[in-house]
Order: structure tokens, then C-alpha cells, then sequence
């Protein structure tokens, strides 16, 4: 061995590359940007929504505080994006299935190609779609849901007869979140190594359960970051609820009523354009609400797919 | 229960491409076989169409005949996942499941034949089965870790665990000892020669010691030229084979005068 030849400086440390150095600059950089855009969006919330946080009680529109004004909303959100979540998950994973593993290979490129599409519909379209065809065809369902299952508080009527619940506005969410969902879940179904499906079919796996030994467990932080995409857009979600929702009450589990919880989001699009002063800032503080809401979805995301990382198949 | 396989007139695709023609053979049940050959001849292939995972591929078919203990294992009543619970496989690359533990990746083959066994009774049929692999006194203390972390020729081990661990009647090993440092590869030697008591056993390995050393038979896999199907160009006793070949071909390739 010469020393001549050796790829480490007389220090004993690694030779800087021109390249290396560049990229790591760059990529630090971008890193950085993206904490810089963060805290500035922060700032400007924290900001913005402080003399919402220290008015009067009476100051805050409905004149109850603004505890009680941001409540509904908050609710109101986070049960549109349960809804959308819980029915958008397993259906967009059942897609994503079927096109990765049961479809023959010139429809699995047709069906993956349209769900592609599907997820660049503008949320208009969704809404519209929501009102004008979904919510009328829901009503029936309602009024069966109440009479049957009235004894669940989630179907406690009266059943609307627009049918622009909270129902529907789950329902429409879900399905606008649904091609996200089952495309990033169809790209790491794609990404399961051959191996390991053969391992299974080889132990005398039927297809299902070749499934569930290596597709679903190696797939699952997949699904998982596939559904914190969907739920980001739905907890987002602005014009597709405001559209669908007929907004009037305050918190409640029943989905199939006429007095429904706004979101955050629809709420703040239709409130601004009438809103002055202090009701601006209570808007921004509602927006506050949201940024948290999400970064702390994202953190329990990232908690949940670490906690077994040996175990991912990353490895 | 071993069984024995005949295999008549196989010809095997991977869609237009025919990579292997012709086979004809028969293995003794209670005996080890090893097939061997230049790379890219067919013995994957071949070994593979034993099981019915060939066909796992897109557009893989066989056209041919093979028998096990008188069944024909590509009848039109005869289910793949029932001939792959009784004919287990070792693949050319270690394959265990990233996302289980050492554990579960041995247990994986039982819970899906049986699934109500005791606890205590799958503790100490994973615990035989790690034992039979000699990969044992290395993992008994971190069982519940997952069995990507292990070392390539443990990984193997782990595989070959998981395949002796359903009690198949027919296992097939690719290459089994590719992977392997010469210690693990003489235990698994040794696990061959005592498998054969229970098992049928089709190995294929590029190692002419390891063939002559376990096998009772040898088939030797060639093939005329780039695009063309591989063919079985002897299958003799083992000793034949190494000592005295009827075929050309076969000497050229065991005393290394090959191409
Ligand atoms: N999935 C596949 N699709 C198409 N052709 C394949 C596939 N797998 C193997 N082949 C082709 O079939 C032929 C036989 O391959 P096979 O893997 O059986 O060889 P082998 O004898 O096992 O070689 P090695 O000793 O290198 O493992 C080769 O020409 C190979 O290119
Ligand atoms: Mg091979």
C-alpha cells in the first residue's frame, strides 16, 4: 500500500470533492428554505391572530369568545377528514391491490393511468359534483339511516332533505382524497421485491395470503404517508366543503342532520370577503388552529411509521 | 413422506423463449440430486418448474410431463398452492420476510398450513427447525429481531429454517451454499444427508466437491449457445458422473476444460 495513492489528505481526513461539496450546498440550502418558509408562515400566523387572542370576549363574532368560535370549527374539520380518511383508506388501498396484483396487465395500466388522472381534478368539480348529484341521491339513504339506525347518535336525524350534510361532505372529501391515497399505495405495492413475494407463494401462499405476508407489511408506511397526503388535503379542503356543507350548528356527531359544523377552511373562504378588523384576525387564529392541527398529524404519521423502521423492509 | 418425481419430456418457456427442452429424468425418493452446469443453462428454471413457481412469472408456461409419486403435478384439477406446501424451496438469493422477526419468518410456513398450533409446541418447532440450519446458537437471543439484519449466509440459514420447518416431502435448494462460509456450508451438508432420511432433496450448486460429496445422482445442464434452450445433457450416478462420464461435454465441464 503507498501513500501516494490514498485517497485521504496528510490530516487523516476525507478529500473534498468539488460535486459533494456543491450537492451537500444545495441540498442544505433547500433544507434550510424550507425551515425558512415554515417559521415565516408561523410568524405571520402568531402574529396576525394575537389580538384575536387577547380581545374581549365580546369583540370575537357570535360574541362568546373565541374559544367558542374556533371549537365547531375545529371539529367540524376534524370529522369532515375522519370520515374522508376512514373511507378513503381501505378503498384506495383495495385499488391500488387489485391494480397491482389481481388486474391483468393491460387493464392495471389503464386503471392506474386513470387514477392518475383523478387526482388532478381542481376540488370545484368535486363540489359541484357533491351538491348537485351525491347530496340529492344521499337523501333516501338519510332518511332509512334514521329510521333504522336513529338509535346510533351518529344517525340521530332529523335527516336533511338537501342532503348537504356532514355525510355527504365526508363522502365527497373521500373520494377527491381517494386517488392520492391509492396511487402512492400502487407505487409501493410496485416496489415489493419479487423476492419476497416469491418467498411466500413458494410457503404455499395463496395470492391473499401473499398479500398480507409480504405486500401489506412492506407497503404499510406507504399507506401510511399515502393517508396523511389525503388527510392534508382534506383537513385543507376549502371549496369542496364549502360548497356541500349547509353550515348552522355547533359540535356534533350527527351526520346526517341539517345543523353542521364548518371546517376551518371553508369557513375562513366564505367569512373573508365580509370580514374587517377583529373578525380577520379571529379568521387567522382559526388558520393558526389548522397549521397545528396538521403539523401535529404529520408528527404522530412520522411517530407511527418509526416505531417499527428494523422492521420496514427498508432495510 | 419423500416422493419420488419423474420428469418426461419437459420443455419449459419464459414467454416466446424456450430456456430449457426436453428433460428427462427421475429422482429416487430418500436420495439427494444435484443438478450443475454452466450459468444461464436452465437449472433455476428446471428446479422451479418442480414447484409450479415458474408459472409466477408473466407469460411462463411448461409444456411436458412431471409426475410426483404418481400425480401429475400440472394436472388441470391440481391446485399451485397445494404442490408448493409440499415442495418447499431454498432460493439462489436469501429471502426473508423483511418485516417479520427471525421468529415469525420460521413460523411463517406453519401458520399458513396450521394455523391453531400451541405456543409451546411452535416454540420448539422453530427452535428444531433453527437448530437443523445450524443458525441456533447464533440468533436464540434476539428471535423477536427482524431477519433482514442478519448476515447474508445467516439470512440463507433463516430461509432454509423456514423450509424445513413445514416438513416438506420434496425441497429444493438453489445454490443454497453460495452464500455460505465453509463451516455453514459443511453443516448444511450435513442437514442434507440427514434430511434425505425424510425428504427427497434436488440441490443446485456450482460446486463440483459439494455435488459429488452429497449427491446420489447428478444431472448435468448445457447449452449449445447464447439464445439457445438449455438441455440435460447427462443424468448418471453421481460416482459415474465424476469418474467416468459418458458424455464429452460432462468431462470437458468437471475437469474445467469447459469453453
Ligand atoms: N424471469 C425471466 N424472464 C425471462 N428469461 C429468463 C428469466 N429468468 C431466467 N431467464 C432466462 O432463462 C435462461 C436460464 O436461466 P436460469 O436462471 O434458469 O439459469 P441458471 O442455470 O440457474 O443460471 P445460474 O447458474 O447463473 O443461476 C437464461 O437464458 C435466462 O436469461
Ligand atoms: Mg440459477
Amino acid at each position: 500500500m503507498t501513500t501516494t495513492s490514498s485517497p485521504t489528505t496528510p490530516a487523516g481526513r476525507p478529500k473534498q470533492r468539488p460535486g459533494d461539496r456543491v450537492f451537500a450546498g444545495s441540498a442544505k440550502g433547500a433544507g434550510i428554505l424550507i425551515l425558512v418558509i415554515l417559521a415565516g408562515v408561523a410568524a405571520f400566523l402568531v402574529t396576525e391572530s394575537l389580538p384575536a387572542l387577547t380581545a374581549p370576549a365580546d369583540e370575537i363574532p357570535g360574541g362568546e369568545g373565541l374559544i367558542a368560535y374556533v371549537a365547531p370549527l375545529i371539529f367540524g374539520t376534524l370529522l369532515a377528514a375522519a370520515l374522508a380518511i376512514l373511507v378513503a383508506t381501505p378503498l384506495g388501498v383495495a385499488i391500488a391491490l387489485f391494480i397491482t396484483n389481481y388486474a391483468p396487465r393491460r387493464l392495471a395500466q389503464v386503471l392506474g393511468y386513470l387514477v392518475d388522472l383523478l387526482v388532478a381534478i381542481p376540488s370545484i368539480v368535486y363540489g359541484f359534483w357533491g351538491i348537485y348529484w351525491l347530496a340529492p341521491k344521499l337523501v333516501p339513504l338519510f332518511q332509512w339511516l334514521e329510521q333504522h339506525l336513529g338509535f346510533i347518535p351518529l344517525f340521530a336525524g332529523p335527516a336533511s332533505a338537501t342532503g348537504r350534510t356532514m355525510f355527504t361532505a365526508g363522502l365527497v372529501l373521500a373520494v377527491m382524497i381517494l386517488p392520492i391515497v391509492s396511487a402512492i399505495s400502487r407505487e409501493v405495492f410496485l416496489q415489493v421485491p419479487a423476492l419476497h413475494r416469491e418467498a411466500a407463494l413458494a410457503l404455499g401462499a395463496t395470492r391473499w395470503e401473499m398479500i398480507r405476508m409480504a405486500v401489506l407489511p412492506y407497503g404499510k408506511s406507504g399507506i401510511i404517508g399515502g393517508a396523511m397526503l389525503g388527510l392534508g388535503r382534506a383537513l385543507g379542503e376549502t371549496l369542496a366543503i364549502a360548497l356541500v356543507l349547509s353550515v348552522s350548528g355547533g359540535i356534533t356527531f350527527n351526520l346526517i342532520g341539517t345543523g353542521n359544523p364548518s371546517t376551518i377552511a371553508a369557513n375562513i373562504a366564505l367569512q373573508f370577503p365580509e370580514s374587517t378588523g377583529i373578525d380577520v384576525n379571529t379568521l387567522i387564529a382559526s388558520g393558526l388552529a389548522l397549521f397545528v392541527i396538521t403539523l401535529a398529524v404529520n408528527v404522530l404519521a412520522r411517530w407511527v411509521v418509526n416505531r417499527r423502521a428494523d422492521f420496514s423492509g427498508a432495510n | 413422506m419423500a416422493k419420488r418425481i419423474d420428469v418426461s419430456d419437459l420443455d419449459i418457456y419464459y414467454g416466446n423463449f424456450k430456456a430449457v427442452e426436453g428433460v428427462n429424468l427421475s429422482i429416487e425418493p430418500r436420495s439427494i440430486t444435484a443438478l450443475i452446469g454452466p450459468s444461464g443453462c436452465g437449472k433455476s428454471t428446471f428446479l422451479r418448474a418442480l414447484n409450479r413457481m415458474h408459472e409466477v412469472i408473466p407469460g411462463a408456461r411448461v409444456e411436458g410431463k412431471v409426475v410426483i409419486e404418481g400425480q401429475d403435478l400440472y394436472g388441470a384439477d391440481v391446485d399451485p398452492v397445494d404442490v408448493r406446501r409440499q415442495i418447499g424451496m431454498v432460493f439462489q438469493r436469501p429471502n426473508p420476510f423483511p418485516t417479520m422477526s427471525i421468529y415469525d419468518n420460521v413460523a411463517a410456513g406453519i401458520r399458513l398450513n396450521n394455523k391453531k398450533m400451541k405456543k409451546a409446541d411452535l416454540d420448539d418447532l422453530v427452535e428444531r427447525s433453527l437448530r437443523g440450519a445450524n443458525l441456533w446458537n447464533e440468533v436464540k437471543d434476539r428471535l423477536d429481531r427482524p431477519g433482514s439484519g442478519l448476515s447474508g449466509g445467516q439470512q440463507q440459514r433463516l430461509c432454509i429454517a423456514r423450509a424445513i420447518a413445514v416438513e416438506p416431502d420434496v425441497l429444493l435448494m438453489d445454490e443454497p451454499c453460495s452464500a455460505l462460509d465453509p463451516i455453514s456450508t459443511l453443516a448444511i451438508e450435513d442437514l442434507m444427508a440427514e434430511l434425505k432420511e425424510r425428504f427427497t432433496i434436488v440441490i443446485v450448486t456450482h460446486n463440483m466437491q459439494q455435488a459429488a460429496r452429497v449427491s446420489e445422482q447428478t444431472g448435468f445442464f448445457n447449452l449449445n449457445g447464447v439464445g439457445q434452450p438449455g438441455r440435460l445433457i447427462e443424468f448418471n450416478p453421481t460416482e459415474k458422473i465424476f469418474s467416468n462420464p459418458e458424455m464429452k461435454a460432462t468431462e470437458d465441464y468437471i475437469s474445467g476444460r469447459f469453453g
